[in-house]
C-alpha cells in the first residue's frame, strides 16, 4: 500500500490568511492587537480604558469576538469608536478568516490602532494567528497566580501580559511576584503591566507602550 | 472544541494529496500532535467519523503520534519533560526560566492510499 509523505501544517490555511491580513494592516499603518484572556478577566474593560487613555491623540477601532450577543460591542459603541461584532456561533476562538470578513466594515485607513478582542478562552486562540502585530494576554487576580502553569503556550508567545484588577490585591491570595516570575521565566521578552481598569492605576504605562508600538508600525510602513 | 474545523482541514489536505496521486481510496492518515497543541485525539476521531463518509477517506484509520512537551532550562541547560501536568519548573535548579523545545507540533505527516 503506497505511502504518501505530506508533512503539512494543519493550520497553514489560517496562517496564510493571517499573512494577508497583516499586509493590509501594514499598508494602512494601523497597529493591531489581539487581546486574549479567560472569560471575565476584563478584556472589554481594558478596551474601554485604552480608548479613554489614547483619545483624542490616536484614532481607534475595535473588533469584538464573542460566542453570541452584542453586549460588548454596544459598550464600545457608546464610547464612540467604530466597532464590529463577530459572533462565532459557538466557536471557541477567532480565526484569520473571520477577522478578514470583519475588516470589510472597518475603515483601516482612518485608524491608528485596532483592538481585536478574542473569545474568552486561554487555549484555542493561541493556535490561530489573525495577522495581528501584538498578542496581549490579560490575566486577573481572581483567576489565581497559577494560570501560566496551566496555559503555558499562550503565555510563552505573548508580546505583552497585562494583570488586571490589582485593586483587589488586599483581598486576594494572588502572589503577584510568583506570577511575574513564571511569566518572565517562560517569556523574558514579554512586556509586563499591572493595572486596574476600575481605578485606572497602571493604565498610563500601558497607554505609553501602545503609543510607542504604534510609532514603530507607522515608521516601518 | 475547535476540532471540527481542524478535522475538516485534515480531510481536505488528505483528499488533495490522494487526488494528486490518483489514488482511489485513503486507508490511513498519520498525524503528529504535540501535547501543548490542545488538540484531543478522540475529538478528531469523532468528527472524522462524521465528515469522511462518502469521500475517498471513508474508513481510513487515523493514527496519532503524540509528542510530549519538552523544555530546556535557560539557567542550567537541563532538558526535561514536565512532571506534573504542563508545569515547567526545572527539576535540576528549580528555575522558572525555560524555553519550549517540543509540544506545539500539529501536522499531517503522511497518508496511505490504494
Amino acid at each position: 500500500m503506497p505511502k504518501i509523505a505530506v508533512v503539512q501544517d494543519i493550520l497553514s490555511a489560517n496562517d496564510e490568511i493571517a499573512r494577508e491580513n497583516r499586509l493590509r494592516f501594514d499598508r494602512a499603518g494601523v497597529l493591531v492587537l489581539n487581546l486574549m484572556s479567560a472569560p471575565g478577566a476584563g478584556k472589554t474593560s481594558l478596551v474601554l480604558c485604552t480608548i479613554a487613555a489614547l483619545r483624542p491623540g490616536l484614532r481607534l477601532g475595535v473588533v469584538e469576538g464573542d460566542v453570541a450577543s452584542q453586549v460588548d460591542a454596544e459598550r464600545v459603541a457608546e464610547a464612540g469608536v467604530p466597532v464590529v461584532q463577530i459572533n462565532t456561533g459557538g466557536g471557541c476562538h477567532l480565526d484569520a478568516n473571520m477577522l478578514r470578513a470583519a475588516l470589510e466594515e472597518i475603515p483601516l485607513e482612518e485608524l491608528d490602532l485596532l483592538l481585536v478582542e478574542n473569545v474568552g478562552n486561554l487555549i484555542c486562540p493561541a493556535a490561530f494567528r489573525l495577522g495581528e502585530h501584538l498578542q496581549v494576554v490579560i490575566a486577573s487576580l481572581p483567576e489565581g497566580d497559577d494560570k501560566p502553569l496551566k496555559y503555558p503556550v499562550l503565555f510563552a508567545q505573548a508580546d505583552a501580559v497585562v494583570v488586571n484588577k490589582i485593586d483587589l490585591s488586599p483581598y486576594m491570595d494572588f502572589d503577584r511576584e510568583a506570577f511575574r516570575r513564571r511569566v518572565e521565566g517562560l517569556n523574558p521578552d514579554a512586556a509586563f503591566f499591572e493595572v486596574s481598569c476600575r481605578t485606572g492605576e497602571g493604565i498610563p504605562a500601558w497607554a505609553d507602550w501602545l503609543r510607542q508600538k504604534r510609532e514603530q508600525v507607522r515608521g516601518s510602513r | 472544541m475547535h476540532e471540527l474545523t481542524i478535522t475538516q482541514r485534515i480531510l481536505e489536505i488528505a483528499l488533495e494529496y490522494a487526488g494528486r496521486a490518483g489514488a482511489r481510496r485513503i486507508t490511513a492518515i498519520h498525524l503528529v500532535i504535540g501535547d501543548l497543541s490542545s488538540v484531543v485525539d478522540d475529538s478528531v476521531q469523532f468528527y472524522f467519523d462524521h465528515l469522511s463518509p462518502g469521500t475517498p477517506a471513508e474508513g481510513a484509520g487515523l493514527h496519532f503520534t503524540r509528542l510530549p512537551a519538552r523544555y530546556r532550562c535557560r539557567t542550567c541547560g537541563k532538558e526535561f519533560a514536565p512532571e506534573h501536568g504542563l508545569a515547567w519548573q526545572c527539576p535540576a535548579c528549580q528555575g522558572w526560566d525555560v524555553e519550549i523545545l517540543q509540544g506545539k507540533e500539529f501536522y499531517l505527516e503522511s497518508i496511505e492510499v490504494e
